[in-house]
């Protein structure tokens, strides 16, 4: 097997390069937040420099932290309930009762992703704002649990496409209503994969900025706003950017660190079974 | 404890209409089977009565009442699935009391059933396990366990022992006719594999492209088969059929001419046809015979030994195939040579459209050669 070794350290070394090549640009962030403003753009970069941690005072100082933290939290997490609590008996009925539009609306709903946002922004604006939900974290819980919506069904129906019809047939034989068919028998069943999918809406959610940016000011700004508001058109900006990038990451990072086990068991559900 | 009725129903997938009006009364405490070739509409049938498919028309009823909206939990009607469709989630003892937790019946009550079921099939080392510590034969058990928990008052069993290898399904067949004496309830049996029905069923319904092809016991469908394609589907190695035509009527009888040329006579309704009327013979393989003096001649294409007997799979001089059962102990090969001897008078007759005519051959005890 002189061969497979060849083989699979040829796949290792590719592996590695490119997760290496993926990670470079956060690595170069994570060490530019430690140089002073000068250093950060002084060319070529110095590789070895003292470490300092003045751009993170600068950082907090200047904003709450904290409460763009708490936004970004409360609102990736509650557009991901949201999407899930709409998208589960939608893929449910259209993966054990598929009608001939059943491709058709699945389909459609991808396509969405496909229509830049900012091709609606005027009027998803002028509804925030008359509806009193511009700056709230309700109106971006709204608008990102809409943005994920159509991967999140996708993702659930083809998980759902996994259980046997049967199964559930049989509970409905056993005198299981719908609700009990959900909860005692499909939910359980495809668990792997509903837990991925809600990782990856809250990832997905988290890193939002397009409408965080656009619908919000003060309250209900999240943490791409508050990266955003480092990025200025004059002065020296890049090493407090990416300390305020770094801030705003780390914690996604730390959250993904610890859930991809569980997203790639539930991504790899179908594959393995 | 039920009786289930249909009355014409259809099924219709869109357009395609793929149950053509059935009409069948199945009696309380029967074991009836559905058997018939893939895709003729068993499934359906069986689906239809549970209540996993809609009818589109026509009417089911179960104990005289219509099962119309009636969801399937509420017919009280148990099914077991040929994939089984047991809770992979759930232990053996979860899976079998699902049905008693969602009637909301008291945990004390629910394990007393469980336990009763388990016993009865000898599963009680079973309770504990998952699905997937189980082999074929176990699965099935636990399938069979969790319809009788419910003490439904039919069970429909679609294929159940498809799954099984050749020696656990000829277990499972008597354990299931064992089954339905001690419970005494109505069975719904889908099979394809017409010895399960044989074996099994008070009563056949034989199906064929979504339309009743015969109902009667499984004798009655052997010996009075009402159509071609009954008397080719019941009954194994399958019956020859013979190209004949009418040469002569008498009262009772016909006398026809095979297609080399040879006479034979059977007593049939002869007023129902005419000289020149072109038949087909059905003969089974234990009506024809090895005999030096036979009036057919034969090749032999394959010997089947079974043991205590064997089957002479032939081709005459016609084209015409001919399967012969004869003593195990042949010596003859693939390639000899061979005269047959067909006892007409035991034959069947069909015309030209596939229909029977009325067979009145004297039942006689086939004698072993
Ligand atoms: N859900 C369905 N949609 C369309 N056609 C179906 C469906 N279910 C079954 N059929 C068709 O109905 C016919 C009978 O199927 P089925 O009842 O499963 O047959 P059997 O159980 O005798 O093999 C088949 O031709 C099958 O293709
Ligand atoms: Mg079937």
């Amino acid at each position: 097997m002189t061969g497979g070794w060849k083989m699979r350290l040829a796949l290792t070394l590719a592996g590695w390069t490119i997760a290496l090549a993926m990670f470079s640009p956060i690595l170069w962030m994570f060490l530019t937040s430690f140089k002073t403003e000068i250093a950060a753009v002084r060319t070529p970069p110095a590789i070895f420099f003292r470490p300092t941690l003045e751009n993170y005072a600068a950082v907090l100082q200047r904003a709450d932290y904290v409460q763009f933290a708490l936004n970004s939290v409360a609102v990736s997490l509650g557009s991901t309930l949201l999407a899930m609590a709409l998208a589960i008996p939608a893929a449910y009925s259209m993966a054990f009762f598929p009608t001939r539009h059943t491709r058709d609306i699945l389909l459609w709903m991808l396509s969405t992703k496909m229509l830049p946002a900012v091709g609606v922004l005027v009027p998803i604006y002028l509804l925030w704002r008359d509806f009193g939900l511009l700056d709230t974290r309700l109106g971006l819980i709204l608008i990102d649990s809409l943005g994920v919506l159509p991967i999140v069904v996708w993702m659930l129906f083809s998980f759902f496409r996994e259980v046997p019809p049967e199964i559930l047939e049989a509970s409905r034989m056993d005198g299981a209503t719908q609700t009990d068919e959900l909860i005692h028998i499909l939910l359980p069943l495809s668990m792997p994969g509903i837990a991925a999918t809600a990782l990856l809406a809250i990832i997905l959610c988290w890193n939002e900025a397009f409408w965080s940016l656009n619908l919000t000011t003060v309250n209900a700004a999240t943490l791409t706003a508050f990266t955003a508001s480092f990025a200025s058109p004059e002065g020296l900006f890049w090493a407090k950017l990416s300390a305020a990038s770094t801030l705003a990451t780390v914690p996604i990072l730390i959250f993904g660190w610890i859930s991809q086990r569980q997203l790639v068991r539930g991504l790899s559900f179908g594959a393995v079974k | 404890m039920a009786t289930v009725e249909l009355k014409g129903v259809r099924k219709r997938f869109g357009a395609h209409e793929i149950i053509h009006g059935v009409d069948l009364r199945i009696n309380d405490h029967e074991f009836v089977a559905f058997v018939g070739p893939s895709g003729s509409g068993k499934s359906t049938l069986l689906r239809m009565i549970a209540g996993l498919e809609e009818i589109s028309e026509g009417e089911i009823l179960i104990d005289g009442v219509a099962a119309q909206g009636v969801p399937p939990a509420r017919r009280g009607l148990a099914m077991v699935f040929q994939s089984y469709a047991l809770y992979p989630h759930m232990t053996v003892d979860e899976n079998m009391s699902f049905s008693l937790r969602m009637a909301g019946v008291a945990k004390e009550e629910r394990d007393r059933k469980v336990r009763a079921v388990a016993r009865i099939l000898e599963m009680e080392a079973l309770l504990d396990r998952k699905p997937r510590e189980l082999s074929g034969g176990q699965l099935q058990r636990v399938a069979i366990g969790r319809a009788m928990v419910r003490q439904p008052k039919a069970f429909l069993l679609d294929e159940p022992l498809s799954n099984l290898d050749a020696a656990l399904q000829a277990q499972m067949r008597l354990e299931l006719v064992r089954l339905h004496r001690e419970v005494n309830t109505t069975m719904i049996y889908v099979t394809h594999d017409q010895v399960e029905a044989m074996t099994m069923a008070d009563r056949i319904v034989v199906l064929n492209n979504g339309r009743v092809e015969q109902v009667g016991s499984p004798l009655e469908l052997y010996q009075h088969p009402a159509s071609l394609f009954v008397a080719g589907f019941i009954g194994a190695p399958k019956m020859s059929f013979l190209d004949v035509a009418v040469s002569s009527t008498a009262a009772g009888w016909v006398t026809l001419a095979l297609a080399n040329g040879v006479s034979v006579s059977l007593p049939a309704p002869a007023e129902e046809v005419k000289a020149g009327t072109r038949l087909k013979l059905g003969i089974r393989p234990e009506h024809v015979e090895m005999d030096g003096n036979g009036e057919l001649q034969a090749e032999i294409d394959a010997v089947e030994h079974l043991g205590p007997r064997a089957y002479l799979h032939t081709r005459l001089s016609d084209g015409s195939r001919m399967v012969a059962q004869v003593s195990g102990d042949i010596t003859l090969r693939e390639g000899d040579r061979t005269a047959l001897h067909i006892r007409a008078d035991a034959g069947h007759l069909f015309d030209e459209s596939g229909k029977a005519l009325e067979r009145r051959a004297p039942a006689r005890p086939h004698q072993a050669v």
